[in-house]
């Protein structure tokens, strides 16, 4: 199972069985709209704050995976979430909802492919046989919580991103129809001194090129073997630099299949600077619109390599630099 | 007419200077704004910052230096009538109907509407 350093290679291959994806209004208005199964809009989803309406998010996006998979909650052995508000009240609120076994996760931003690449692991290991996987951000929550409240009208620069208002959600059984993850890279945090929250992209960058260098490395593989490469939430600005980076490195990874998740969500007309940023950044694009281009059969081998910032407020505001880090998972149909 | 061209040239300085600590020094908005209120202090207490107002107008008494340069004048005036404890009764003296201002429509408005995001 372990391959090379940090790889995991799943020989029965865990089922993906179904997987969802909830937005809010600017995703509504965004270039994959058609991939979610709710859009919702009001940014408070009728909650009387922003963080009760991400809660609801993720509690829809779990509602309508178990739903698409013809399975009750009941049947549900580990819930796996994480997200980007403090103490991952999100996840831990909706497993109060759902109440079925639940671990917390916290990988920031990375949690969408953290939580997939755990819940392949226990399915693999026996430890479950259905297992859910979600995870959650909420612009106005996390600009609340991250940077400054909207209504203070500070001034972003154009390194600057736009946290998803989306959840995605996935189930992964051991047998079943549907997309099949593969292996997983579990990353190393990558630091490089970066302590600007306005440019997560550069800061995550590195994080990213390590990890999908080392999945390569374990696995002895070409970057040929995918059809599709992306990145999480790195941003035009994060992405240019990865691809960068990469190259020096000796590893040629052809553009057309090269992507982040953040700069295909959302139209190029809508003003979200460097692209877009958030748990559920990666999570809506990859469970929404990857998971169908992969059973209409568009797609067959893809790897997610979903990075996360690793600060908290506190943190960044004592001037500390932003630890990074990347997971990625290779999916195939 | 020179007294707007005037206001127009100065007030935009100060923003051009608040909009450089941002891009080139990299200070978040909330130091950008501190800054410029402790400058308008400096400035204040030298004696500098009356002059500029009565030059440029609303160009030096809109921006947030200027916040800076009354915190400076209501704590000095307060300091000659009654000593050193009018430092502490004063700082607010000039700035109290800006910042009472603030707090009593900002509570309105919260009544009335909620932020859209």
């Amino acid at each position: 199972m372990l391959k090379g350093h940090q790889t995991w290679v799943f020989e029965n291959r865990p089922v993906i069985i179904a997987t969802s994806a909830v937005g809010g209004p600017f995703e509504s208005k965004g270039a994959l709209a058609e991939d979610f199964d709710i859009l919702h809009k009001d940014m408070w989803l009728g909650q009387d704050s922003f963080e009760k309406a991400e809660k609801k998010l993720l509690e829809e996006a779990c509602e309508i995976a178990i739903k698409k998979a013809g399975i009750k909650k009941e049947d549900v052995n580990i819930f796996l979430s994480g997200d980007l508000l403090n103490q991952i009240i999100s996840s831990s609120f909706t497993a109060r909802t759902l109440a079925v076994p639940y671990i917390g996760l916290f990988g920031a931003c990375s949690s969408s492919m953290e939580g997939l690449s755990v819940a392949a692991l226990l399915v693999e290991s026996k430890a479950a046989d259905c297992v859910l996987a979600a995870t959650s951000s909420h612009n106005a929550a996390a600009e609340k919580q991250f940077r400054y409240p909207t209504e203070y009208g500070a001034q972003k620069p154009p390194t600057s991103q736009w946290t998803v208002t989306g959840a995605g959600a996935a189930i992964i059984t051991r047998q079943g129809e549907g997309p099949r993850i593969t292996s997983a890279t579990i990353g190393r945090v990558i630091d490089m001194g970066i302590s600007d929250p306005f440019n997560m992209g550069a800061a995550m960058a590195p994080a990213a090129v390590d990890t999908i260098q080392a999945h390569f490395r374990d696995l002895g593989r070409d970057p040929s073997y995918y059809d599709f490469i992306a990145t999480g939430d790195l941003g035009k600005v994060g992405h240019g630099i990865t691809e960068e980076l990469l190259k020096k490195h000796g590893l040629n990874i052809p553009p057309d299949i090269f992507t982040d998740c953040g700069m295909i969500i959302y139209k190029e007309e809508q003003p979200v600077l460097a692209g877009a940023s958030g748990c559920g950044c990666s999570a809506t694009v990859t469970y929404g619109h990857l998971m169908r281009r992969m059973r209409e059969g568009e797609l067959k081998k893809i790897l997610i390599a979903a990075t996360g910032a690793l600060m908290s407020p506190m943190s960044y505001q004592q001037k500390e630099s932003i630890p990074c880090i990347a997971h990625a998972v290779s999916i195939e149909m | 007419m020179e007294k707007f061209i005037w206001a127009f040239v100065v007030g935009g300085a100060i923003c051009v200077i608040g909009q450089i600590l941002m891009d080139v020094f990299k200070l978040t908005p909330a130091h950008t704004m501190s800054s410029l209120v402790v400058a308008g202090a400096v400035l204040g207490g030298l004696g500098l910052y009356e002059p500029l107002i009565e030059f440029a107008g609303a160009g030096a008494s809109v921006p947030i230096s200027s916040f800076g340069n009354s915190l400076v004048k209501g704590a000095l005036a307060e300091y000659e009538m009654t000593g050193i404890v009018g430092v502490l009764t004063g700082i607010f003296e000039v700035t109290s109907a800006g910042i009472s201002a603030a707090i009593i429509f900002a509570f309105m408005a919260s009544l009335f509407f909620k932020p859209k995001g």
